[in-house]
């Protein structure tokens, strides 16, 4: 049987008396895209940065492809890749070298030919010798985005991914990762407070609040599921009567 | 298994920061030029003004060369450290295969690369403008900044583990320590100068060995090699000690969260 893209068991972070993450199980499947949501300090960045090695959980596993990301750090990251908007590339580098520099850590194999396909595919030849740090919001969105498809990763981590863009950008973007995710071998995890982008790019979300994840189905009928009239609605009773959802 | 590519990636990174970045490539060689002018003339002034034909360039010049290529060495660590701080590039880099033995080599990698060009203008600086007769140290030139490198290696590794545990204010603290340390070594005196107490504690670090032996070869005195050996088995216990202590320190980044919101300092 192939492995789950991901498979989270169980996970739990706790900072102190504060528990961050508390007993999360989800899977990614291959092709698919999740929304992992929830409102402000729900756990979602905590979830992410677990799942990147970058925060240990208090318990719990994060298997990609089979390979638990505790035993097989590297293995594991070098077929992952994110993009968040909280973490831009340096910005005294220049695109070019920004990708190179990355492209020789992910391992990318013909990695010049890979960084002109992502160059192209991002709209951003033009930027190719101007450092990162001078580029709009938007332009360092795609730039995080092209790093963050560089290794062409199985999993694919977006934390709010087009939280700066404009909404022409912003569609053009989501067409791009819908495709990433149709056409390759690669599932994504995907974060945003934007509930008309979840509904149009996300095949499954999940909603998390206070570290457990509350609800989880279709974006598109689970409003009506639980009387709401739109993944909005859902989103804000989510936020602020987390109780009365899960007496239902 | 370590990737040499992804080690030489880290000094790739830093040849692309120095292209056109005076701010980085003087330092690399100006400060220890001028280094090197100002003690080539105080030298040259002792030998002048204190009539006893003794020649200082060889023990005060020569020290300063030394001890200013330790000093290098240990900056080409923490400044391509350094590097990741500024640009908060901590969440992009870390959560790549790349280990943590692979960015400690590559910052290694990077300090030999820019220590070298300031030893060599250090050198040519010493011996053509002020006649610096290094072949007077003979082979144990060789030892002698190898026991230096490696201290400096050490020291430059657990001032990025200082910083990396307290936070980005805290380089302050990392870029004072090699004046801190050079009154104890004894770079330009003997370490019989110092109060007993103070060279129990000079015994402990490895540049003691390095200068105390300058000296003795300098002022043809009786010279004990063995006790260079000593440098160097004190900085295999430093690297050690480095090795565990910045791995302890990402370790527990990683436990607390520090590393995704390092920004922050600390998480309280």
């Amino acid at each position: 049987m192939v492995p789950k893209v991901l498979s989270v068991r169980e996970l739990r972070k706790q900072y102190g008396p504060t528990i961050a993450v508390d007993g999360v199980s989800f899977e990614v499947n291959r092709n698919e895209i999740v929304g992992l949501l929830g409102p402000n300090g729900a756990g979602k960045t905590s979830t992410i940065n677990m799942i990147l090695g970058v925060l240990e959980p208090t318990s719990g596993t994060i298997l990609v492809e089979g390979d638990d990301i505790a035993t097989k750090r590297s293995q594991v990251l070098a077929r992952t890749n994110f993009a968040a908007v909280y973490a831009p590339l340096p910005g005294n580098l220049t695109v070019i070298q920004n990708l190179r520099f990355f492209g020789m850590i992910y391992g990318v194999k013909n990695l010049s030919s890979r960084i002109e396909t992502l160059l192209e595919q991002f709209d951003l030849r033009g930027f190719r010798n101007t450092k990162c740090g001078v580029l709009s919001s938007g332009e360092q969105t795609r730039v995080g985005l092209a790093k963050a498809l560089l290794n062409n990763p199985h999993l694919l981590l977006l934390d709010e991914p087009t939280a700066s863009l404009d909404p022409s950008v912003a569609r053009e973007i989501r067409l791009k990762i819908r495709e990433f995710a149709a056409q390759g071998d690669g599932g994504v995890l995907w974060t945003s407070h934007n509930m008309y982008e979840v509904a149009d790019v996300c095949d499954r979300v999940m909603f998390l609040s206070h570290g457990k994840i509350l609800l989880a189905g279709d974006p598109r009928t689970l409003p009506a599921e639980h009387g709401k009239d739109t993944l909005e609605d859902l989103f804000v009773a989510v936020a602020r009567e987390p109780l009365a959802l899960e007496r239902v | 298994m370590v990737s040499l590519r992804r080690t030489f990636a880290i000094l790739l990174r830093q040849v692309y920061l120095m292209r056109g970045s005076p701010a980085r490539v003087l330092p690399m060689f100006a400060w220890v030029a001028i280094d090197m002018i100002t003690w080539g003339f105080i030298t040259k002034y002792l030998n002048a003004v204190s009539g006893s034909g003794f020649n200082f360039v060889p023990s005060l010049l020569g020290a300063v060369l030394l001890w200013d290529f330790f000093v290098r060495v240990m900056q080409g660590v923490t400044t391509t450290f350094f590097e990741d701080v500024w640009s908060r590039n901590f969440l992009n880099i870390f959560a790549t295969p790349l280990s943590i033995s692979e960015y400690v080599r590559g910052l290694v990698l990077s300090s030999i690369a820019t220590s070298s060009v300031g030893l060599i203008v250090m050198l040519v600086l010493a011996t053509a403008v002020f006649g610096l007769p290094v072949f007077v140290y003979g082979i144990l030139l060789i030892p002698y900044l190898l026991v230096l490198f490696l201290f400096g290696i050490s020291l430059g590794v657990i001032g990025c583990g200082i910083v990396l545990r307290l936070g980005p204010a805290s380089e302050w603290l990392i870029w004072p320590i090699p004046a801190l340390i050079s009154p104890l070594v004894g770079v330009f005196y003997p370490l019989s100068t110092l109060p007993r107490w103070i060279q129990y504690l000079s015994r402990l670090l490895p540049p003691s060995y390095v200068f105390e032996n300058m000296r003795n070869i300098v002022l043809k005195r009786a010279n004990s090699p063995s006790a260079l050996l000593m440098g160097g088995a004190l900085d295999v216990v430093f690297l050690l000690f480095a090795s565990w202590f910045f791995g302890y320190i990402y370790h527990h980044a990683v436990r607390t969260g520090l590393i995704a919101r390092y920004s922050a300092e600390s998480l309280s």
